[in-house]
């Protein structure tokens, strides 16, 4: 008989922590389909954050690095400098990735290196308890906004596609989502993307990820991808921004 | 040769696979230099956008089994203080050079030793510890760096040497040592290259589990206890029959040993400690010679740091006195001789 499914030999036979409905174990599964399809498993070196997903080293049955808060692209690019034949990738949230780790996203992303960055925006702070992110969106009320995001005192949500969009050394930019299955199907498929132009030096590929985090947004699971669908992706519409 | 660049031929010399930098004086014929030594070699070079992502490039490539390092000067070391903890904490081999400039704050270019402190005393966050050499001349600058490579291997810890802006940018000549092959670098069984034919590997520092930091903690206090055992380096001039012993290092350390010689010529007992590694600390040596009649004088260009290790070293059995000047100022012969004149009276 065919095996038609299955779990993909680059996840680990593990029950994850992430919370009930949390967006980040779906997004795993297809960072680990994915690897297994290119045959990159045992040549692939992640960098885990700080945040949520910093216990993916527990995921993903593939060499893995922490990194301190933001620095994973600085950390993937040591590691891929030195070694050019092996395949790097991050994963990082918003905080990680557009708060504190701005210079290091927006540099990496400039010089062209050819590594892969998965990008999860969740619109909120998830390992810390629900504060403000760079990306939550005006109005929406966290644990450090609870009067509701206020442009005026907390500025914009960023758009890290839109912003990485000018820069001459980018190859791919693509923002997609995991609310519904036809969207999880368009999210693989632009994760794989961004492997693949690693694997033919391409350059800096970055994939965001709108994901759902029910528990600090105070909803059930599915009001949770529900918001995504219908709120969420009014501030960050989806679609490629950069495709060279 | 300029201290700053016997440092990197050191490094070169040593296997240096990989130098990230930033510019900042009085360390920037480091990068310069490095930028086209490293290319020429082909290996890697690359100026960072910043001391924090230079450091956890340096990270990266030590967690890929590769030799790595960065060089800066104060306000930078500074910066680079996250991924100092990060890389004691995951044990990850890398060469530091600081080119110590006054400070606090941006203070000013010239050389200093204000960052004792930050450099024996941690740095960063943590309970760690970092092999801290200290380089007193343009020899020195290119020898320590060669061996900081395999003193950072051996033990899987950053290695920092800490030098100023004066050993730095001076000219000297120097011998360049015939140097074993560095083909044959260490075997790492750690290193992340992709899990083939093996279980998956991790690199971290994160140890959530109940009591699995603690657990990790003793063992790097094993190693430091081996490292101060092994590896606790000085150089002792005409102390044994010292009336006045100086403790200096680096730069200081000569001026030192000229105020000692000069005060030989004219009959007083004067000796020196030189610690070659600031951490771990000659403290033996110290304790061994501290006893009444004798008595210390730390030489340095800061408001007192070292003093406090001597100090605590010497355990009261004889004085320690102090003769520095702070803000990147160089502490003369004439004022260390003075000072000593002054004890012996």
């Amino acid at each position: 008989m065919k095996k038609i499914y299955g779990k993909p030999e680059a996840l680990k036979d593990t029950a994850h922590i992430y919370c009930p409905g949390c967006g980040h174990g779906i997004i795993h599964r297809l960072v680990a389909e994915v690897i297994d399809e290119l045959g990159v498993r045992e040549k692939t070196i992640a960098v885990a954050p700080v945040g949520c997903a910093v216990f993916a080293y527990d995921y993903f049955n593939f060499d893995v690095t922490e990194a301190p808060h933001g620095r994973p692209p600085a950390v993937a690019t040591g590691i891929k400098r030195v070694m050019p034949d092996k395949v790097v990738f991050t994963y990082q949230g918003d905080g990680d990735l557009a708060a504190i780790g701005t210079a290091e996203t927006v540099h990496a992303a400039n010089r062209g290196e050819n590594i892969t960055v998965i990008f999860v925006n969740n619109a909120i702070y998830g390992m810390t308890g629900g504060q403000m992110a760079p990306t939550t969106l005006i109005g929406q009320k966290t644990a450090t906004t609870p009067f509701g995001r206020d442009p005026k005192r907390e500025g914009y949500p960023l758009h890290v596609c839109e912003l990485l969009s000018s820069l001459e050394g980018v190859a791919y930019l693509e923002r997609v989502a995991v609310f519904n299955p036809a969207n999880v199907i368009k999210a693989k498929r632009a994760i794989k993307k961004g492997f693949q132009n690693q694997l033919d030096l391409k350059g800096f590929s970055l994939i965001e990820v709108l994901s759902q985090c029910p528990v600090d947004w105070g909803m059930t699971p599915t009001d949770a991808v529900k918001w995504v669908e219908e709120i969420f992706v009014k501030t960050f519409p989806l679609g490629v921004f950069k495709d060279k | 040769m300029k201290g700053n660049i016997a440092l990197c031929e050191g490094a070169i010399a040593a296997g240096c696979a990989a130098y990230f930098g930033y510019p900042i004086t009085p360390q920037n014929e480091v990068p310069a230099h490095m930028s086209k030594r490293m290319v020429e070699l082909g290996r890697v070079f690359l100026q960072a956008e910043s001391e924090l992502a230079a450091i956890n490039m340096v990270l990266g490539a030590s967690a890929a089994g590769k030799r790595a390092m960065t060089s800066s000067s104060s306000p930078g070391i500074s910066l680079k203080q996250e991924g100092i903890s990060y890389m004691a904490g995951c044990e990850l081999p890398c060469v530091i050079a600081n080119i110590q400039r006054g400070g606090p704050g941006l203070g000013n270019i010239a050389g200093s030793q204000a960052d004792y402190f930050q450099s024996t005393k941690g740095g960063g966050h943590g309970d760690y510890r970092l092999i801290v050499l200290a380089p007193y001349s343009v020899q020195e600058m290119y020898n320590m760096a060669y061996m900081a490579f395999d003193l950072a291997d051996k033990y899987r810890n950053p290695v920092l040497i800490l030098s100023d802006g004066i050993v730095g940018q001076m000219m000297e000549p120097i011998e360049i040592p015939e140097t074993k092959d560095k083909k044959e670098l260490p075997h790492k069984d750690w290193i992340l290259d992709g899990a083939k034919g093996r279980q998956p590997r991790l690199i971290r520092s994160l140890l959530m589990e109940e009591g699995a930091l603690e657990k990790h903690n003793w063992h790097l206090k094993k190693k430091y206890d081996e490292i101060t055992k092994n590896e606790t380096r000085f150089e002792a001039f005409k102390t044994e029959d010292a009336d006045v012993i100086l403790v200096a290092f680096g730069i200081s350390a000569r001026v030192a040993k000229a105020a000692a010689k000069q005060a030989r010529k004219e009959g007083i007992k004067a000796g020196l400690i030189r610690p070659i590694t600031l951490w771990p600390f000659p403290s033996e040596a110290i304790a061994r010679l501290a006893a009444p009649g004798k008595k210390f004088l730390v030489v340095e260009m800061n408001l007192g740091q070292m003093v406090e290790d001597v100090q605590l070293a010497a355990c009261g059995k004889s004085p320690v006195e102090f003769v520095g000047r702070p803000g990147g100022t160089p502490v003369n012969e004439k004022e260390v001789l003075d000072k000593i004149k002054l004890l012996i009276k």
